[in-house]
């Protein structure tokens, strides 16, 4: 078996209020970058799959040099290994050319029977890009997925949360399996691995060794542009601080405002 | 100039973000036709109701291989709706089962998608939307090159059209475009989430406990108050990581984004990240001790006390006032 | 010559923070308040490498270099003094001197399990009477055959309640002053050898620390580390190792305390203004920053003097004295940065300052680093060579598997 986990490098969540809307246009946001925290839960359900079935689990990313420590980061956490994917003409690619460039790495790198990604990234807030890559691969897709049930026979059984419930599903591999926080506690890497990893090589691939025509990707293939961006305005809010004398006089006044004033309630 | 809205339902019972994006293409359409797309096992009824809340015609598929959400049938489903109507936009509600759908959809038919939108307009005959980026810290403006355009609209950013029984509009109904044969994956078995909660995203109200509730059992008397007002329970990151409440219940940047009637923030300072998970509350209500606290400057009211006395004596009170 | 860290060193860094901030800052306000040791951060720590940080591979350890050794101890104090403490014995303190001084048999019965984090050690120097003046030692191994018999008291040790393994030094020759000192390893089940924890400390209260009381111990000659007499300098090769850990921690502390100040000065509004716009408050926020980059550039230049295997007893006593005054004083005002809310529990800034407070005093109080470095300075102290040094590091060598 062998499994590719698609992972993205992004800011540090603790770092993403300070980006101003210049920087993320540059593409260069001018903080720490870590993985994508949503996609850890995928780096280590990658692992848990080697571990429970055997085989190979690999780390895949696209982005400039500066990705191989994410990368290095899915190593150190029980990944065999990493390929990186870069061209400059892949700078600015919508979700589906992303996706397509994900798919074409997986493919040059052998294929794989189960492709994972992280629900959605902390960024671009899309989560569209395992859709995509199962689309472009022509393979299973599976979302919301919170447990993998059973993998064996050409197929996969998996548990997704719905908004209603727990679903269990059987489909077909290879697949591409989104999955959600609820499925693991990411492991912290040890000191031997990252050591290791520190180390580690990691091979990148261009447009042209994918068989990519730079025509295909990139700003001007794009689908969807951003015109703008901004900070979010703030609502106005001029507070009113509820005064009174016992905590009952002032729960009494604060749901007089809730129900007759603001009509709430 | 025609839109189609996809209706989000399970088994029937349809997310009511569905109706709100309804509504929403009602308001761009004009005299355009917006045109319902159900897909299901004997969801008349929800073919209809999407009649009542604004669309001019809905596009029925029914059939066993319907009955559970699955991308290929839904897929081709979508395709052959839109291939009949020739829309310039197609609408989904951002719901979870919405966006994963418009993903899929929009990839295999090489269309542009802009997920998760606040807002959706027209602008010179492009399709040009709001949406959220960098985790609520930034709103991007997207414009979408292809037509049809793809959107998703976040639940309880438009508001809920009023149902219309006397509306009548055409239904058109279609069958399976697949055998089941033809369809690879399988639903085995689904289990229902235990009633009682209310959902975050849903919810009209919600009560939130942060690092100030100092424990599992702080959260008791903020789950009384949400009972007592329907309302559902959030809480900040401190009190999540701190292993208080489970991460389903967390509110902010690394959580849920919520956007209710009322978001009653109990001992939660209002950090950024916090913020960004709820600062388009309609109304927000700070209880909290350090006057200092920044949840006070976006808040609409504010309690400087201990939550552990204003609480249960919220609780007290909403019972009489609220007649339960 | 350059100042950076290299992208093994950056992981660690990033891991280790993340680990601090995820394992240890959401429990520590009540493992503090309740002097609680909490055994389930140990085991994940043993897990992850972090009690053999700088051990080579073929002894059990993760391989890395004595700079990991600094970066692991910044980012666990950053977290809590407590658990930078756990480093500071059981692996500078004890592993590092078995790494020096021990036999290869010594290595692989006692040095491996540490390393590989399976057993816990610790270090018993200090007694009720004898601090600092450790010639005065009260401990008495006497050699009977193929054992030693130990008595005595050791007070004020680290990990005395939780470890398995003990590094204690006695007098073999009570007339021969440090010359008739001794070490030796002993482990938790020897007949008459006892453990137990003290209550009651200002700070880094989620530690453990205790005393040992040794009645008529029977010890292995082949427990001895190091020949007879050699006791001393162990002892003080040691403290070369555990002094560098504790320079780093209390630069964990410094960074905590600007970490923190600086977000409460923005978002603190005073007078209609966040307080970091008044100066009297920058002032207190630069004299941080100004800390931070000497005790890190004293710290980290004592850990490249280890890979290079260079001594470094002076640079690293500097750095140590240096480093935990400059912590206490940070710390002393982050809480006045932080006002009223800052003398409370509320935030963490009151606990930097009482666990800041007893760096200041063990692995040689401030005082006594203050006249070492005038002895240095002054020609009156010379360090002459040991007969083990601590093996420079090797990458090749350290990664090598057993």
């Amino acid at each position: 078996m062998k499994y590719i986990v698609c992972l993205k490098q992004t800011p540090d969540t603790a770092e993403l209020p300070k980006i101003t809307p210049e920087q993320a246009l540059k593409g260069n946001e001018g903080v720490t970058k870590v993985m994508n925290p949503w996609d850890e839960y995928a780096v280590e359900e990658g692992i848990r799959l080697k571990e429970r079935f055997g085989g190979e689990t690999v780390a895949m990313s696209v982005g400039p040099d500066e990705v191989d420590e994410a990368l290095k980061s899915a190593i150190a956490m029980g990944c065999d290994r990493a390929v990186r994917l870069w061209d400059e003409a892949f700078a600015d690619s919508d979700y589906w050319s992303m996706a397509l460039i994900l798919a074409k790495g997986i493919e040059k790198d052998g294929g794989a029977d189960i492709v994972l990604t992280g629900k959605m990234s902390v960024d671009g807030n899309a989560g569209a890009v395992a859709h995509g890559i199962a689309c472009k691969l022509g393979v299973s897709l599976l979302t919301q997925v919170a447990k993998i049930v059973e993998v064996g026979d050409g197929k996969i059984t998996v548990e997704r949360l719905l908004d209603e419930g727990r679903e269990t599903v059987t489909a077909p591999l290879p697949a591409v399996i989104s999955v959600v926080k609820e499925i693991n506690e990411p492991r912290y890497p040890t000191f031997i691995r990252i050591r290791k990893a520190s180390r580690a090589q990691i091979p990148v691939f261009s447009a042209a060794d994918l068989g990519i025509d730079p025509a295909q990707v990139g700003a001007a293939a794009a689908r969807v542009t951003w015109t703008n961006l901004v900070k979010p305005e703030p609502k106005k809010r001029e507070v009113v601080i509820i005064e009174g004398d016992t905590p009952e006089e002032k729960a009494r006044k604060l749901l007089e405002y809730l129900i007759d004033v603001e009509k709430v309630l | 100039m025609t839109i189609l809205v996809w209706i989000d339902h399970h088994r029937g019972t349809v997310q009511p973000a569905s109706w709100e994006a309804v509504g929403k293409a009602r308001a761009l359409a004009g005299d355009d036709k917006v045109v319902a797309v159900v897909m299901g096992q004997g969801v008349d009824d929800v073919a209809q109701q999407a009649i009542h809340y604004g669309a001019d015609a809905t596009y029925l598929y029914d059939d066993a291989v319907y009955a559970e959400f699955r991308y290929e049938p839904y897929t081709a489903a979508m395709k052959d709706a839109v291939s009949e109507n020739d829309p310039a936009l197609v609408l989904f509600p951002a719901t979870t089962r919405g966006r994963d759908f418009s993903a899929f959809f929009a990839c295999s038919a090489d269309l542009g998608l802009a997920p998760d939108a606040q807002d959706v307009r027209f602008e010179d005959g492009k399709v040009v939307a709001k949406r959220p980026v960098y985790s609520g810290n930034m709103i991007a403006t997207v414009e979408v090159k292809t037509t049809p355009a793809v959107v998703s609209l976040r639940p309880r950013t438009q508001p809920m059209p009023e149902a219309d029984a006397s509306r009548a509009g055409e239904v058109v109904r279609k069958g399976a475009l697949m055998s089941e044969d033809e369809i690879p994956t399988k639903v085995e078995k689904f289990e229902e989430k235990e009633q009682g909660e209310v959902s975050l995203t849903d919810a009209r109200i919600i009560v939130s406990g942060g690092r100030g509730v100092k424990g599992p059992e702080g959260f008791e008397p903020i789950r009384e108050l949400a009972k007592v007002l329907g309302a559902a329970v959030g809480a900040s990151r401190a009190a999540v990581d701190a292993g208080w409440i489970s991460y389903d219940h967390q509110v902010g940047q690394t959580g849920k984004t919520v956007r209710p009637d009322v978001y009653i923030a109990c001992g939660i300072s209002g950090a950024i990240q916090h913020q960004a998970g709820m600062r388009e509350s309609k109304i927000i209500v700070a209880i909290n001790k350090d006057p200092e606290a920044p949840i006070f400057q976006i808040a609409n009211y504010g309690i400087v006390d201990d939550l552990f006395k204003i609480v249960p004596a919220l609780t007290e009170e909403a019972k009489k006032r609220l007649g339960k | 010559m350059h100042f950076w860290f290299n992208d093994e060193h950056e992981m660690l860094r990033n891991v280790v923070r993340e680990f601090s901030e995820k394992e240890i800052r959401p429990k520590i306000r009540e493992l503090d308040e309740k002097e609680e040791f909490d055994r389930e951060i140990l085991d994940k720590m043993a897990e992850m490498g972090f009690l053999g940080v700088c051990i080579p591979a073929r002894y059990g350890g993760a391989g890395m270099d004595y700079i990991a050794l600094g970066i692991v101890s910044e980012m666990l104090e950053w977290g809590d003094t407590a658990f930078r403490e756990t480093i500071s014995v059981h692996v500078a303190l004890n592993s590092l001197a078995i790494l020096q001084w021990g036999t290869e048999e010594q290595k692989q019965r006692w040095l491996v399990p540490q390393a590989r984090g399976e057993k816990i050690a610790c270090f018993g120097l200090t007694e009720p009477d004898a601090g600092s003046d450790v010639r005065n030692m009260r401990s008495r191994a006497v050699r009977k055959g193929d054992v030693y018999i130990l008595n005595g008291e050791k007070m004020w040790i680290t990990l005395a309640d939780v470890a398995d393994h003990f590094l204690v030094f006695a007098k073999t020759d009570p007339e021969a002053g440090h010359r008739g000192i001794s070490a030796f390893l002993l482990e938790r089940g020897m007949k008459g050898l006892k453990t137990g924890t003290i209550h009651g400390k200002m700070g880094a209260r989620a530690s453990n620390t205790g005393f040992i009381v040794m009645e008529d111990v029977e010890v292995p000659v082949e427990n001895r580390l190091g020949e007879e007499g050699e006791g001393f300098k162990i002892a003080m090769s040691a403290l070369d190792n555990g002094r560098y850990t504790v320079a780093a921690g209390a630069t964990g502390v410094i960074r905590a305390c600007l970490e923190e100040s600086i977000a409460y000065a923005k978002q603190r509004v005073a007078f209609g203004r966040p307080i970091a716009e008044y100066q009297l408050v920058q002032q207190m926020i630069a004299n941080m920053q100004q800390r931070l980059d000497i005790a890190t550039l004293l710290t980290y230049r004592a850990g490249w003097m280890k890979n290079q295997g260079l001594r470094n007893t002076r640079e690293t006593s500097l750095a140590k004295w240096y480093a935990t005054e400059a912590a206490f004083a940070s710390a002393n005002e982050a809480i006045q940065i932080h006002g009223a809310y800052g003398y409370s529990n509320e935030y963490n800034v009151e606990r930097y300052l009482r666990n800041a407070k007893g760096a200041v005093i063990y692995e040689g109080t401030s005082q006594i680093h203050t006249l070492l470095q005038a002895q240095y300075a002054l020609g009156y102290r010379v360090d002459k060579p040991l007969r083990c040094e601590l093996p420079p590091y090797d990458a090749e060598e350290w990664s090598r598997e057993a």
